[in-house]
Formats: structure tokens, sequence, C-alpha cells
């Protein structure tokens, strides 16, 4: 199916010259934009825009504000950006072109945040902390989604599974006044849902995309049914509470990164723990071998002994399983009652960090930290009254995973039978 | 014999009933066939209706509270449950029989349309879905899954309500042809771009068009509570439309029911014409059932694959300026309820066939509001709609389920399976 596009290969891609010069034009284009938004509109020219470094200001450390003269610091930003420019136009980044335009991306948000700080002071730590905490959900969603692909079916049901997730852990997790029964109620559904997503997919044969589609608008009405019906009738049904932060002795205090990473509840650390465990057991296991090669050619597969159907179930229970603990987050980790559809659409974004991240655990987390960014940086900018609507900085998630999906940053590689069923001969 | 007209009548009656129970074999296997097409939506519906009605019980607290004094009470008030549900679902979605034959006798012009109300709303409510999941049926037919449907109803309202609103001074004549045309055009729009980006990068579409429904979204959220705000207003939502913009009402109110319904089924038609009686329609069909023959055969897919999303937006964008027309009069935020999503459901349940995606709509449209009337009734959230929409459809897409609960013999050829193609686009 998809063996026409794996020929691309992405040093290839990189090293094309009309692909060299356009990149190297797009990097000029950012520096000019940098000048031609930012700097021409700053009225006094000693402004300072005042960065807290700090999270909590009564931690034992804390750092002073970082304060940035606002216009030779974009200055810099735009002179940075020509000089790559310059040099991917003359000599070519050949294989660190996509460093390079990350470099340029981030120099230009840098700069639009100090325009937009001008004159006033953000909590750069603050938005870190939101970027994590709006990652972690989207981190999951996409781990789920790269559990199912690389075993060969193609999991759009994910939203579905972490509304599940949501509602079942609010409503165990209360019943029961256990966090942890809800969150396993919470993981459990999202198996559950899955399941039947197996059982159409592999079972039935059920075109994949399609029962992705059913298990979505299933799960859609069942929960809001019975939030309707009971959660919003007895509040005492709706009162799970959440996580309370634990702060790791020692490495909480690193200035900046410590009470970003190392104070958050224990969900944020079971994200961490799945999402290393993913990546070696995927890539340095026989395990992921085995998987992986069900998702490739899972005719060679069976040939070799794998039990392909066995293999994609397992697959898909347990991306249930992470989309299940995605939604749990939701609402027993982060807000601590269940709306109608509170995911919001998280699943699909999850899905678009997968892509993203090319189908690669850690990819998948840059990509749902970098989504979390924008998350964090629209609210944050709302607060601020900036005159940019925030509208547009949400946009961009979606923007920058079809730019990537029409192979402008390079190709992405689906695993080669990813929604194909298993039919044995 | 007697050659008069109505013997005439008779007889062919009698053909088609002789025809009907002793077919000759050639058409019994071809009718045994698309016989199963009929009976496994209609068995699937029926399902989906039985396992909603133990949903209903397993959730009621009268039938735990019954069951709790007695066995027997406990039966009585499940029967009750599902009986008030699926009682007042029935009159909010067709009408109280007696309330109808009451109303006629009085003869009341008022009273008729009171009563006559509920069908006519299920018409208004199957309408914007009508449109929606013809365009996802279209673009079913030509190999691409639009899952963007509800992003191009959004643009479609968001464009049409534009011209509505800013435009004055025409007559309607002009200027409801021109509303229903910028809705069609927004739509097509925000087809054309993942269209255009899977014939030319492979970029997957069902990707595509969920980012674009999101980029949609903020879109509309931006310009309904910036540059497209009513003067005046604090809430996000426009100025209402001119009144030479608005599709006419039928009947007057309370009744609701426009010329939106009349535009859909025409296009429903238009639709039915253009993939079956055309070749242009026959290029589509083959480069989404087999790219690989039509590759072979000259056709240009790159074309067809463009041409296909784009119209299925458009038909889209036209259900998002139908509700702006027809019911709202101005666009407020989140004004849909899902119909993008619901119509790819619907498109999958009439089998992508125009005829079978009115009638799924029909059924949809009913269903939701008469599941008003029963939220308020008997207390069963509306939602249960879309659980028993869900059932449904995994019935229809996996019908040797159904097949093996009703004990129905498999059929000897290949039936036509629904499938999407994976990400690669290839």
């Amino acid at each position: 199916m998809a063996t026409t596009a794996t020929i691309y290969h992405r040093g290839m891609l990189a090293a094309s010259p009309r692909r060299q010069r356009i990149m190297g034009a797009a990097f000029l284009l950012f520096g000019v934009a940098i000048w031609l938004f930012f700097i021409r509109t700053v009225q006094n020219p000693n402004e300072v825009a005042r960065y807290a470094m700090t999270l909590n200001y009564e931690a034992e450390t804390k750092i002073p504000d970082w304060i940035v003269p606002v216009l030779p610091a974009m200055y810099i930003c735009m002179g940075i950006s020509f000089i790559l420019g310059i040099y991917q136009i003359a000599r070519g980044f050949k294989r660190w072109t996509n460093l390079a335009l990350g470099l340029v991306v981030a120099l230009f948000i840098f700069a639009f945040l100090t325009r937009e700080t001008a004159g006033a002071s953000i909590s750069l730590a603050g938005i870190f902390y939101l970027t994590l905490s709006s990652a972690v959900t989207l981190t999951m969603a996409a781990l789920s989604g790269i559990m199912s692909e690389r075993a060969g079916v193609v999991n759009i049901a994910i939203e579905g599974m972490m509304l599940m997730g949501a509602m079942t852990a609010a409503f165990i997790g209360s019943v029961t006044h256990s966090l942890w029964i809800g969150l396993i109620a919470g993981i459990a559904s999202g198996m559950l849902m899955a399941f039947i997503h197996g059982v159409l997919s592999i079972k039935y044969k059920t075109d994949q995309i399609i029962s992705g589609t059913v298990i979505n608008i299933f799960a859609t009405g069942l929960t809001s049914y019975i939030s309707t019906k009971f959660l919003q009738t007895y509040q005492y049904l709706n009162e799970p509470g959440v996580f309370e932060p634990i702060a790791i002795p020692g490495l909480v205090k690193i200035p900046f990164f410590g009470p970003i990473f190392f104070n958050n509840n224990i969900c944020v650390y079971i994200m961490f723990v799945v999402l290393i465990v993913l990546q070696i057991a995927l890539y340095n296991t026989r395990w992921g071998l085995r998987v992986r090669s069900v998702g490739e050619h899972p005719k060679a597969a069976d040939t070799l002994g794998i039990n392909v159907i066995r293999t994609r179930y397992m697959a898909v229970l347990l991306s249930g399983a992470m989309a299940g603990f995605a939604g749990s987050y939701f609402s027993i980790g982060s807000v601590g009652r269940f709306d109608n559809l509170m995911t919001g659409g998280r699943g699909f974004i999850g899905l678009a960090a997968m892509i993203f991240g090319n189908w690669n655990p850690l990819g998948g987390f840059g990509a749902g930290m970098l989504f979390g960014f924008a998350d964090a940086l629209g609210s944050k900018l709302t607060i601020l009254g900036s005159d940019i609507p925030t509208q547009f900085l949400l946009m961009a998630p979606y923007i920058a995973t079809m730019i990537v999906l029409a192979g402008v940053v390079g190709r992405t590689m689906a695993p080669a039978a990813d929604g194909v069923p298993y039919e044995k001969e | 014999m007697n050659k008069t007209p109505f013997s005439k009548i008779k007889n062919a009656t009698q053909i088609f009933f002789e025809e009907l129970i002793h077919p000759s074999p050639s058409q019994k296997s071809r009718r045994g066939l698309g016989g199963q097409a009929v009976l496994i939506p209609l068995l699937a519906i029926f399902t989906g209706l039985v396992i909603g009605a133990i949903f209903i019980i397993s959730t009621s607290e009268e039938v735990y509270a019954g069951f709790g004094k007695s066995f027997a009470a406990g039966l009585a008030a499940s029967w009750n449950s599902v009986a008030s549900a699926y009682s007042a679902l029935f009159t909010g979605s067709i009408g109280d029989p007696s309330t109808i034959v009451a109303a006629l006798k009085s003869g009341d012009s008022l009273a008729i349309k009171k009563a006559f109300n509920p069908i006519l709303e299920s018409l208004v409510a199957a309408n914007p879905y009508i449109f929606a999941s013809l365009g996802v049926a279209l673009g079913f037919r030509a190999g691409v899954f639009n899952i963007g449907a509800e992003g191009q109803l959004y643009m479609g309202a968001i464009f049409s309500v534009f011209v509505g609103y800013s435009i004055t001074g025409l007559s309607p004549w002009i200027h409801i042809p021109l509303a229903m045309g910028a809705g069609a055009l927004g739509g097509a729009v925000w087809g054309f771009v993942p269209g255009w980006l899977k014939a030319k990068t492979g970029g997957h579409e069902v990707i595509n068009t969920i980012m674009m429904n999101y980029i949609a979204y903020n879109l509309s959220t931006w310009l309904l509570s910036g540059p497209m705000r009513r003067p005046g207003a604090y809430n996000p939502i426009t100025a209402n439309i001119q009144p030479s913009a608005i599709l006419p009402n039928f009947f007057g109110p309370p009744t609701r029911l426009h010329l939106g319904i009349v535009i859909a089924l025409v296009m429903a038609f238009l639709v039915y014409w253009l993939i079956f009686k055309t070749t242009w329609g026959f290029e589509l069909r083959t480069v989404g059932s087999n790219p690989k023959a039509a590759r072979y055969a000259g056709m240009n897919i790159v074309l067809v694959t463009i041409v296909g999303m784009t119209l299925s937006g458009a038909l889209a964008g036209m259900g998002g300026a139908n509700e702006v027309l027809g019911v709202n009069y101005n666009l407020a935020l989140a004004f849909s309820s899902g119909y993008g999503f619901d119509s790819i459901a619907l498109a999958l349940l009439g089998k992508n066939n125009p005829i079978g995606v009115v009638l799924a709509s029909l059924l949809y449209g009913t269903l939701r509001n008469g599941a008003t009337n029963m939220q308020v009734v008997s207390g069963v959230p509306i939602y249960i709609v879309q659980v028993l929409q869900a059932i449904i459809l995994a019935f229809i897409a996996a019908p040797a389920i159904i097949r093996t609960v009703y004990r129905l013999r498999a059929p000897k050829e290949g039936e036509e399976t629904l499938s999407v193609r994976g990400w690669g686009g290839a």
C-alpha cells in the first residue's frame, strides 16, 4: 500500500537542492516577518519584557525574573534567522535541516512572545507547567495510537476511549472514594472500548476507520447519557477529587525545571514511565520486533510463527488501556469531575501528534509537548490581553500537522500494513 | 374479459404479486441478495432499538426500586420505563394520533398545524443531515473518507450568513440562491484543500479533514467574537440575515418546515443522477472502488479525487447554509450539534446510495426530534439516540453479527463491504 511513499528517504529528501533553497527562503521569510510584525510595531525602544522563572514563590529554589530588553532581543532573533537562512541557501544543513527549521520557528515564537509581553510580565515557568499538563493527555493519546498502529490497526477511536476513561474514572472514583480504583476502572473501560474495536476490526474485518467512528459515536453518546442521567443529577457521584502532587526529593530542587517536572501527580510520572518503556520495548526487545513486524508485513510474521491475530488484539487492548489512562487524567488527574465531552477532541490531536512524531514514542512526546505549548501559550496570552486572537494560536498545531503530512518537512512513514485487516490464507 | 381500466390495474396487480411469489430462478438469487440489503439495515435498526430498551431499563431507578419490591413489580417497572420512553419518542417525532384526529375534527387550522408539528419538526431536523450525509456519501463513492463534513458545515454557515446579512436590497429570487451558493462555496473550499493534498501529496484526508474541522471551528470562534459579531451584542452571534435571504416557510408559524427540504431532495436526486447516470459518475465510482483499474483505463484519478472531495464539501456546506437560512437566521457559537460526525454514520447506514442516505437521514432526524420529547416526558437523556446510532452502524458495518444472531444465510457472491483506504493513501 504505502510502499511508494517509503522509497523517499529522509536524508535524500533533505539533500535535494530545490528543497534546500525553499527551506532557506523560508528561514529568511521568518526573519523578515520578525522585522515586519514585531520590530516595526515597537513604540518604546527601551521597553523590557519580564519573564517569571519561578513557579511558586514560596519554594526554596528561587531564580530571579529574567528581564529581556525587547528591541535587542528581537534584533538578535532576526539576525540568527537571517544567518541560518543564508547558510541554508549557500551550503545547506543537510540532515540537520529540520533541526534548523525548529530553531528558526522557536526564535520566531520567542520574538512573538517578547513582543506580546513588552512592558508587562509573563510566567515562563507557568507556561511550561501548563504545557506539560496538557502534553500528558496528548502524549498518552499519541502512545495509544502508536501502540495499536505499530501492530497494523488504525485507531481513530482514541477520543471515544478517552471519554469513557474519563467518565468511568470519575464515576467509580466517586463511588468507591478511591482514586486508584477509579484509575483502574478508567483504564479498564478504555480497554473495553478497545476490545469492541478489536472484535469489529480484527474478527469481523470491518473497516478500521469505520469501526473507530462507531466507537467514537458510541462513547460520546454513552458518556453523555450516563453523565446527564446520573452524574449531573447526583453531585456525590461526580466528586472523585484529584491525585495530589508528589514532589520527588532532590530532583525537585533543580532550578527552573525541578518544580515543573518533579512536582506533579502520579499520572504525570506514569506517563513518563510508559513513554520510556514503550520506546525501549518497541525498538529493543523481541516483543517489539514482533509487534512491528505484524504492522509492517503480517504475512511474513505469520510465516515465522507469530500469531498475528493475538498480537493485534494485545496491541489494541494496550492501546485502549493507554487511552483510558489519558482520559482518567482529565477527570481524576486534573479537573476532579466529569463534564460532557470534556476531552474536547484531544484524542484527535493525539492522533496528529502520533503522525507528527512519525509513529515513534519519543517523537509523539515531542509533538505532544509542542501542541501542549501552543495550548498553554494560548491560555496565557488570553490572560495577558493580547491583541492577537488566541484562536489563531490554537489553529497552529493543526496547520503544522497538515504541513507535516503533506511532506514539506520530510515524509512520515506509517507502518506498511496499517489499516489492512489480516486474512489468513 | 372486458378491458376496463380498472381490470387492467387489477391484472397488473395480479401479475405483480405472481412475480413476487413465484420468481424465476435467475431472479430469485438476485432478489435474495437485494432482500438482504434491505433486511439487514432493518434488522440492525430493530436490534438497536432492543439494545436501547435494555439500556433504558438498566439505567432506570424505578426498575431497581421495582425489583427491590418483587420480581413482578420489577418487570412491570421495566415495561413501563421502556414503553413510556419509546411512546414519547413516537409522539415526539410523528405526533400523537389522538391529537391529530381531534385537530382534524375541530377543523381549526392552528390546531391542525400544532398536531402535525412533530412530524414537520422531524423533517426540519433531518434536513441538514440529508445535505451533509449526501456529501459524505459522495466522498465515499469517490474513495475519500470525508470526516470533515463538520468543518465544511461551519464554513458553509459562515459564508452564507455573511452573504445573508451583508447584502441588502436584493430580491429573494437572487438572494436565496446567492446565499445558498455561498454556503456551497465555503464548504467546497474546505473540501478542496484536503482533496488537493490527498491527490498531490498523498496526505491522508482523514487526518487532514479532522485538522480542517478544528481550524474551521477556531476560525468561526474568532469571526463570531470579532469581525462578524452583531453590533452591540455581548455574546458571539452574528447579525440576523436579511428577510430576502430567508428560506420561505411552507405553513407559517408555529411550524418551521422550509424550502430547504425541497432543495435537499433535489440535491439527492442530482447526486443520484450524477453518480449513477453520467460518464463522470462512472469514473468517480471506478476511482473509488478500484483505483488501479481506473488508472489502467486512463481515468484522471487526481482530478476525480479533487472534484469528488470538493463536491462533498460543497454539499456539507449547503447543510450549514440550510440551518442558517432556514432555521436560525443567524450564526451563533457552536451552532452544530455534531451534524458532520453523525452524517458519516448516516452515509454508511444508507450504503452511500442517495436514496438510502435520504431515508437514513429522515430516520435519524425523526429519532433525534423524538428524543427531545422523550427526555422531557420520561427523563431518558437525548444521548440515547447516539448510542442507538452507534449500535446500528456497528451492525451495518459488520453484517456478519446480524447474520449470526438471526441465522441468516451468508450471500454466495461477495457482498459490497464498506471500506476506506489506509493512511498511505495509495
